[in-house]
């Protein structure tokens, strides 16, 4: 899974006029940026941040799925999503290695996530209440992830673009298995379509709220453009996650919460509703329901995880001293 | 219906242990275990899946691998006692993995000769996944074992909490021993040399040794567990048993 435009970049820069116009001619022409070549500072810490919180999000968003694991309805379905969980926690080791390149520890970002100082995507802050959110994740957070993430295979900077890559395949697999599972529930009892409708009920506006802010408001965009780390406006990205999922929903005979989506034919796309970025921010600052238990929970493994990480490096060491001795 | 007995409690330690590993995800020490236990999990539920199926067409009440893995309650549930232990702390885990799958990995070994065709398939899968259990768990209790001062006095813990219920995998039920009888699983008490062999070398090497138990604990296979059993349980069959027929 992947957080919608970046939360609070930095792309300030202070190199030489040369240097940046040899670079973006660089960026221009397609190639790839590699991690050994030079790069303005502004681009490293944009994608250092960036992959950092891609990777945050893979890692955080193993919580609201994994809380059903053991609560699955079915063997069938346990060992898939515990499949799809092990996915995401793939994608945030693929993705932490990426940005490791760029010369941050893995240690480092996961202090910077503990300490609030790094972002993921808010879209985990909301809870899972019943078993159809397990499978509306997949349809509409996976499937905003691969909107987002289809544009970055092609991202300026080499290693990043790779992964995606990798992970998109993953992506576009959980989103059709989540697919599955709304629509085995819409037409399962009554019961059961209550609970899809639910589930789509309160994680629409929320989904699309991954997109980021409009482009109006969105004050990093410009640079990440310019750079190709970024190939689509949210806005963009937004409508084409919309026109993908509107006519999905109607299959299933369930309805998008928003009064105002309508096929607009001029266009050609849907019209919605206004976003409420009150609630994006509320929840993007620390007052969604789950921001203080994900992170309590990811300290906790973390802290009690330690004393194991600590044996692992000693017993590494004792046999590194024991080898030394019988050379 | 001694075949479907049996049958069923193989089919319950794998999931019960699956289950149970199926616990950490995401809560895992770090990153690359988070990765590892669903692996785990995976192989035992799979396992679980295949045997609960096969299980379910030898009773032939049309009984569904879910309706065998959902509704029964504890007193049903057939899983010997190691299996059920909670995850209590890494150390712990590691260590359950470590006695179940060396036990199993002979077990499969010899299970390769059944004279069950649904049994040898199910053999030539777990016994390769088994290996990888030892593996992964056996090189945890060596760590652990022989790592910092904290490590090795949670992995003796560990020990001395789980030994007692080593004695119970060599035990073959009634049913067991018709099925053993009759040449489609292997014997139980067979395995006991193979797995001291593994156990005493990875236990060699963790400075660990294996403690005299005084009261070896069993009753799993008359359905005579501990009470974490029920809360497992509860939890992993809420959603299913609240909506009676359901298709999921
Ligand atoms: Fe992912
Ligand atoms: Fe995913």
């Amino acid at each position: 899974m992947y957080s919608q435009g970046l939360i609070g970049a930095d792309g300030s820069t202070d190199e030489s006029q040369d240097f940046l116009d040899r670079f973006q001619a660089r960026i221009d022409a397609e190639e790839k940026i590699e991690p050994t070549d030079a790069m303005p500072e502004g681009y490293r810490r944009t994608l250092v941040r960036q992959i950092g919180q891609h990777a945050h999000s893979e890692i955080v968003g193993m919580l609201p799925e994994g809380n059903w694991i053991t609560r699955a309805p079915t063997l069938r379905r346990k060992a898939a999503l515990l499949a799809k969980v092990q996915d995401e926690g793939g994608h945030g080791l693929y993705l932490y290695s990426a940005a490791e390149t760029l010369g941050v520890s893995r240690e480092e970002m996961t202090e910077e996530l503990h300490s609030g100082k790094a972002k993921y995507s808010s879209i985990f802050n909301y809870p899972t209440l019943s078993w159809a959110d397990i499978g509306t994740i997949g349809w509409l957070v996976d499937g905003a992830a691969i909107m987002n993430q289809i544009p970055l295979c092609r991202c300026s900077f080499g290693p990043y673009a790779r992964a995606m890559i990798r992970v998109c395949k993953e992506e576009s697999f959980h989103q059709r298995q989540g697919y599955e599972i709304v629509m085995t529930l819409a037409r399962g009892t009554p019961e059961q379509k209550a609970m899809a409708q639910d589930s789509l009920n309160r994680w629409w506006w929320p989904a699309l709220m991954m997109f980021g802010p409009h482009d109006a408001d969105s004050e990093h965009s410009d640079q990440s453009m310019k750079w190709k780390i970024k190939r689509f406006s949210n806005d963009e990205l937004r409508q084409k996650f919309i026109d993908a999922t509107v006519p999905q929903a109607e299959f299933l005979g369930l309805t998008v919460p928003d009064a105002d989506c309508k096929w607009n034919e001029e266009k050609g796309g849907y019209d919605h509703g206004p976003i409420d970025w009150s609630e994006f921010w509320r929840v993007v600052k620390g007052g969604g329901v789950m921001n203080r238990d994900r992170i309590r929970d990811r300290k906790a493994a973390w802290e009690k995880g330690e004393w194991v990480r600590d044996a692992a490096l000693a017993h590494a060491e004792k046999r590194r001293a024991r080898k030394m001795a019988a050379e | 219906m001694a075949l479907y007995q049996a049958i069923l409690e193989l089919a319950d330690d794998n999931l019960v242990l699956g289950h149970r590993v199926s616990e950490w995800c995401g809560h895992a020490p770090l990153l690359e275990e988070d990765l590892a236990m669903p692996n785990m999990a995976l192989d035992l539920i799979g396992t679980a899946r295949t045997l609960y199926d096969y299980a379910g067409k030898l009773e032939g009440k049309g009984q569904s691998e879910d309706d065998m893995a959902y509704l029964r309650d504890e007193r049903e549930y057939r899983n010997c006692l190691l299996v059920e232990r909670r995850n209590d702390d890494f150390a712990h885990t590691m260590l359950r993995q470590l006695y179940f799958a060396a036990f199993m990995k002979p077990f499969w070994d010899a299970a390769a000769n059944s004279s069950d065709e649904v049994i040898r398939g199910v053999a030539g899968k777990a016994v390769k996944e088994m290996a990888y259990h030892i593996r992964h768990a056996g090189e945890w209790v060596i760590r652990l074992g022989d790592g910092t001062e904290e490590s090795a006095a949670r992995m003796k813990d560990a020990v001395q909490a789980l030994a007692m219920y080593v004695d119970e995998l060599f035990v073959s039920s009634a049913a067991a021993a018709e099925a053993e009888a009759a040449g489609i699983l292997p014997k139980r008490a067979d395995m006991r040399p193979a797995f001291d062999a593994v156990i005493n070398h990875i236990f060699a090497e963790a400075m660990l040794t294996t403690p005299e138990v005084a009261y070896p604990q069993t009753g799993g296979r008359d359905g005579l567990h501990g009470e974490d059993l029920g809360h497992m349980l509860s939890v992993m069959q809420a959603l299913y048993r609240a909506h009676p027929g359901a298709s999921w």
